[in-house]
């Protein structure tokens, strides 16, 4: 399984798409490796630097409809190269979102005033969030700051998760 | 309570129902490109599970890079070329007999009324246009359909959008849709299906369906879907002559499908279209939409007519009536791809090539290249580019660039005025 434990990435907008995540000139590449220095270079965000921020990241935490646009993967493998395998969003856009779990990664949705408060408490700190899939629960730790947020896990994403992904659950049953 | 169109269809292919509403479909076709198969192919290859379910309900092109451009979307052509070949996959489309995918399949007679598709391209959606029930998925999903054909997907919900009146001349389907997604806002369908309706949809034709349904995704929809009726039966006679005894039976079989009267939605939206202005994008989402009038006179660098929204013979006979005996103007760049080879062809001999020749357009071959910044149409960082495509994301057609998407008469109007312009107008820019 998958480290669902890491350092938050504050990506603090609405509707990042996947060309943005991953600028479709790479889709040539056929190794996901190949991805990796590349994550969100073409992000328009004020004050993000990617080559200065993804690093040391595990957990991204951003607003709605996250991951929108074209269906690839390589958004999700693009992050999963870095180390980031949980994003927590206020949405996210369907085809993102599966390919996520496909990947046994983690796509939590929280609600939006919770996404709020968490960017007013946490923003532009040294955050640590600690994933208890178990209890369903993110434990949020800054230097002064504790905070527990339980978020729901749906049957088939978490059964994803466990199994590794899709092709491992697909392949056991169908 | 009654079942809509995509229930329907979900219902004749489920097979699995493993967690509340998440359903296990059985597939009619799952296609492929290669830009997101080859890693699927790869990754089975390595798992010493190189299988496909059913070699006749897979199809397969290259065409978001075609010819090659260099060493790498070489090599991505030649996994999918010798997968296809080691599998017996009939249905792969190379240089030569390529084309855009969501123009080429439809054209080949491969998506009928009822089926499930999926394909590792977002505007697989397109497909619904024939009553069919298409999934853009990722590479896993994809991957999970060569092998086992089948896909988990939630159970249908349904946004019903009603088209209402007559369109005026120089208003076309892809005006329609960008006003639909305007309305809705570019997460406003997501997880949701768009049941397109209404007499507006009833007059068009399979192509401008298409181009209706192509943009379901730009709303985050899972699937545009049109009911099926008698033009589907048109187009699609050649290929199912064989299996009905007459049109009038297909057509009985298909209505089948069309949504129950007490089908339940998530919501109905009316939009009467007689009113409705050519409309273009601004700004860096598809949902930033505004009349052609209000963006008169922005300067373009160039203009792009093809993509799987607008690239089909009816698109480029409307840019090319718009240009006959006119000029590109000098500031501007006009491409053309037919989506195609028999558009190119068909275009070639209703003499429309030589109309965007004439005007000064360079015509290129069937391919997705330019909508996604990958090839033949490429933008410099500050330049504009008015599309045809369906994605006006920062940096979609290139680093910098900016894209305002457009019909096919507004692009070329804009290809002659060097401006977007509404297509009566013609102002011409100061050179």
């Amino acid at each position: 399984m998958e480290s669902f434990d890491g350092k938050i990435l504050f990506l603090d907008r609405s509707d990042i798409n996947t060309d943005e995540i991953i600028p479709a000139k790479y889709l040539t590449e056929i190794s996901k490796q190949a991805l990796g220095p590349h994550l969100l270079e073409d992000l328009a965000l004020e004050g993000f630097d990617p080559a200065r921020d993804v690093k040391g990241k595990g957990v991204i935490l951003t607003r709605a409809n996250f991951g929108c646009g074209s269906s690839r993967e390589h958004a999700a493998w693009a992050l999963e190269v870095n180390n980031i395998d949980v994003v927590i969003a206020q949405s996210f856009s369907r085809i993102f979102r599966q390919n996520m779990y496909n990947c046994g990664m983690l796509a939590a949705e929280l609600p939006a005033k919770t996404i709020d408060e968490l960017f007013k408490t946490f923003a532009g700190r040294d955050v640590q969030v600690e994933t208890d899939l178990e209890r369903s629960v993110f434990v949020f730790t800054a230097k002064d700051i504790r905070k527990e947020v339980p978020f729901s896990l749906g049957g088939f994403d978490r059964a994803l998760i466990e199994a590794g992904g899709w092709l491992n659950y697909a392949d056991e049953r169908y | 309570m009654g079942k809509t169109i995509a229930q329907k269809i979900f219902d004749a292919h489920s097979v699995d129902q493993p967690f509340g509403d998440v359903h296990v479909i059985r597939l009619d076709g799952v296609f492929c490109h290669e830009i997101t198969t080859p890693t699927a192919i790869c990754d089975l290859m390595e798992k010493n599970k190189d299988r496909v379910f059913d070699p006749s309900k897979i199809k397969a092109v290259i065409d978001h890079v075609t010819p090659a451009k260099d060493s790498k979307t070489a090599a991505q052509g030649k996994i999918l070329r010798q997968w296809a070949r080691r599998h017996g996959i009939d249905g792969f489309f190379d240089i030569g007999r390529n084309g855009v995918c969501h123009a080429l399949f439809p054209e080949q007679g491969f998506v009928r009324p009822g089926h499930t598709i999926i394909m590792g391209d977002s505007h697989t959606c397109t497909y619904g246009a024939f009553g069919a029930f298409a999934a853009g998925v990722g590479t896993t999903d994809l991957e999970v359909g060569i092998l086992k054909g089948v896909c988990a997907l939630n159970y249908p919900a349904t946004i019903k959008v009603v088209l209402n009146g007559r369109l005026a001349p120089g208003v076309y389907a892809k005006d329609v849709i960008l006003a639909v997604i305007a309305e809705l806002g570019v997460n406003g369908a997501t997880n949701r299906v768009i049941e397109f309706t209404g007499p507006c949809v009833d007059a068009m034709s399979m192509e401008a369906r298409m181009t209706l349904c192509n943009m379901a995704i730009e709303a985050g929809g899972t699937c545009g879907i049109c009911y099926p009726d008698k033009a589907t039966v048109a187009y699609l006679w050649e290929f199912i002559k064989n299996e009905y005894a007459s049109r009038q039976a297909a057509l009985k079989e298909f209505k089948k499908l069309v949504s129950d009267p007490d089908a339940d939605y998530d919501r109905v939206m009316e939009m009467d279209v007689s009113n409705l202005s050519p409309r273009v994008t601004y700004g860096y989402k598809p949902d930033c939409v505004k009349p052609v009038a209000e963006m008169e006179g922005t300067p373009i660098d160039q203009v792009y007519i093809g993509s799987c929204t607008n690239g089909r013979l009816e698109d480029l006979r409307v840019a090319a009536k718009v240009l006959k005996g006119k000029k590109v103007h000098p500031s501007v760049r006009g491409i053309v791809s037919p989506a195609t080879p028999t558009v190119f062809q068909a275009a070639l001999e209703e003499g429309l090539i030589a109309t965007f020749m004439a005007a000064g357009f360079c015509v290129t071959n069937p391919t997705c290249g330019a909508c996604l910044g990958m090839s033949n149409g490429v933008l410099a960082p500050g330049e504009v580019c008015l599309s045809t495509t369906n994605r006006n994301f920062n940096g979609r057609m290139g680093k910098g660039g900016m894209v305002h998407l457009a019909s096919p008469a507004t692009a070329a109007a804009g290809a002659i005025a060097g401006c977007i312009t509404n297509s009566k107008l013609y102002k011409k820019r100061a050179e």
